[in-house]
């Protein structure tokens, strides 16, 4: 399965993957009732990122039953949390995740009436960081534990929510969150930068109108205070 | 060779979907193509109405697919143009009546005796809509100068993507010259800064888009109107001719820069 080494920004680990809109969270070995609630604890100390996310447990052979499977999604739901899917080769823990409704291989959201959407690909994938080789439109959301690289807009009504930071070669005027798992020292960059909203890890901010010419900027926070200046490399 | 599968879509309901496939379709066939419309709207059937074809039907559609009647039986043929023929909506609610699958079947039958297919679409957020996707080589997002329904073609557009199409070309409607003169309204320039695609007509508001529809008369079948005009630009435009974007569309400079904008603006390789 897919393997990534464990976020580690602060508190406790988390083997966590972004997959379009979801999140792979690869659940450790162990007793499950010491490892279930340093999971949550895990969530809880990065609720901003998470806050919002279809989730998909990768818990390898372990066996789980419906009542641990039920009382797992309800307190992630408590969280916001969705629990889209149950990854496992134990015929146990298939059963009672196909009686709970859940998935068991990574969903392909199909479009319904609902409006539901694909996940946005990613077209080069790591765990350190993803490339997305195109224009987010408006309804799409590209949630990744790592740092978010877009070669194209990112346009009103689309959403990047990174763990790292956000760098973006186009317009960002969407909904962008760095640092989302508590890194302050993350940043955004973007050669037009007028998002919607700004967040870096705790701080938000929202675009002043723009004067003058777009120039390429960079969001970061500094004595506490979230500010953008011109975009050097130097 | 065979027929181009036209596909017209939006990201809401109400911006213009089926008057423009009426009046395009209309336009291509008065040019003295061969043109068959299907109205996918299944459940909001008024594709007959607005060609002024209601009391004509017989067959629809699903009845096709579901084996009651021959394709033909189900092509109405049109009172004012020869050639143009509509195969209307079944009035039914439900909607998985058809699938992708079908619609492919149904225009793959259509594409060898004809040059155009236009498929009026029920809007992005409707289940249907990806039956009306399925088939298409050209899609065209109609939508007015409103952030609210830029905003809703901007989904479809993403969702037209992800489905591998070529990117969709953009039809603005309902545009009001003067209130763009006057700065009230959202210019052509101003959406296409968003949407990236590529412009392939813009419509102004025209009260006898609403007279002709009761009449059940397409516009562009007389060129007197403006409305009527700017279908029947764009039914010239994708024959493949060049036509100049209308005067009222453009604020200075915007003529100039289009051209440009369309060719960087589309999508990335
Ligand atoms: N350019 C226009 N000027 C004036 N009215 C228009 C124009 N385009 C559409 N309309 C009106 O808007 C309404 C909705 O149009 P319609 O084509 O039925 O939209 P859709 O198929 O997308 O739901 C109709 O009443 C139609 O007459
Ligand atoms: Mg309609």
């Amino acid at each position: 399965m897919l393997k990534s080494p464990p976020v580690t920004t602060m508190g406790s680990s988390l083997a966590l993957k972004g997959i379009g809109d979801g999140l792979l969270v690869t659940v450790p070995d162990g007793d499950w009732h010491v490892v279930w609630p340093s999971l949550l604890q895990a969530i809880d100390e990065r609720a901003d990122f998470f806050r919002g996310a279809r989730l998909v447990l990768q818990v390898a052979d372990r066996d789980l039953g419906a009542a641990e499977l039920g009382g797992l999604r309800d307190e992630l739901q408590e969280r916001e949390v969705a629990l889209a899917a149950i990854l496992s080769s134990s015929a146990g823990t298939r059963s009672a995740g196909a009686n709970l409704g859940l998935a068991l291989e990574i969903p392909r959201p199909e479009l319904g009436e609902d409006g539901e959407r694909e996940p946005v690909r990613f077209e080069l994938e790591g765990d350190q960081a993803v490339l997305i080789e195109r224009t987010l439109r408006s309804g799409q959301k590209v949630r990744h534990p790592g740092h978010v690289v877009v070669l194209g807009d990112v346009n009103p009504g689309a959403e990047v929510i990174a763990g790292g930071n956000v760098v973006v070669w186009g317009k960002l005027r969407g909904v962008v969150h760095a640092g989302a798992t508590g890194n302050e020292r993350s940043v955004v960059c973007a050669l037009d930068l007028t998002p919607t909203q700004l967040r870096i890890g705790s701080h938000i901010s929202v675009s002043p109108e723009r004067k003058g010419n777009p120039r390429p900027e960079k969001a970061y926070v500094k004595d506490g205070n979230l500010v953008a200046e011109a975009w050097k490399t130097s | 060779m065979g027929a181009k599968v036209v596909t017209v879509t939006s990201g809401k309901g109400g911006v213009g979907k089926t008057t423009t496939t009426a009046n395009i379709a209309a336009a291509l066939a008065a040019a003295g193509h061969r043109v068959v419309c299907i109205d996918a709207d299944i459940g909001l059937r008024n594709l007959d109405l607005v060609m002024g074809l209601e009391n004509r039907i017989v067959y629809d559609l699903v009845d096709v697919v579901e084996g009651r009647c021959k394709l033909r039986q189900a092509m109405i043929k049109d009172k004012r143009v020869p050639n143009l023929y509509l195969i209307p909506a079944a009035q039914t609610r439900d909607k998985t009546a058809i699938s992708p699958e079908d619609m492919i079947e149904v225009t793959a039958q259509l594409r060898r005796d004809n040059d155009w297919i236009l498929i009026d679409s029920p809007a992005g957020i409707e289940g249907g809509f990806r039956n009306a996707l399925a088939p298409a080589d050209i899609v065209l997002i109609v939508t007015n100068p409103e952030v609210s329904a830029v905003r809703d073609a901007d989904r479809i557009i993403g969702l037209v993507e992800a489905e591998e199409k070529d990117p969709p070309k953009l039809i603005l409607n309902r545009v009001k010259p003067d209130m763009v003169r006057r700065g009230e309204m959202l210019k052509a320039e101003d959406v296409l800064e968003v949407l990236a695609i590529e412009l392939i007509g813009v419509v102004p508001e025209d009260e006898q888009v609403l007279t002709a529809s009761n009449r059940g008369t397409p516009l562009a079948l007389d060129g007197r109107s403006r409305a009527g005009r700017a279908f029947q630009a764009i039914a010239r435009r994708l024959m493949g001719e060049q036509v100049p974007l209308e005067e009222f569309a453009a604020e200075d400079g915007f003529l100039r820069r289009l051209s440009r904008k369309v060719r960087t603006g589309g999508q990335p390789a």
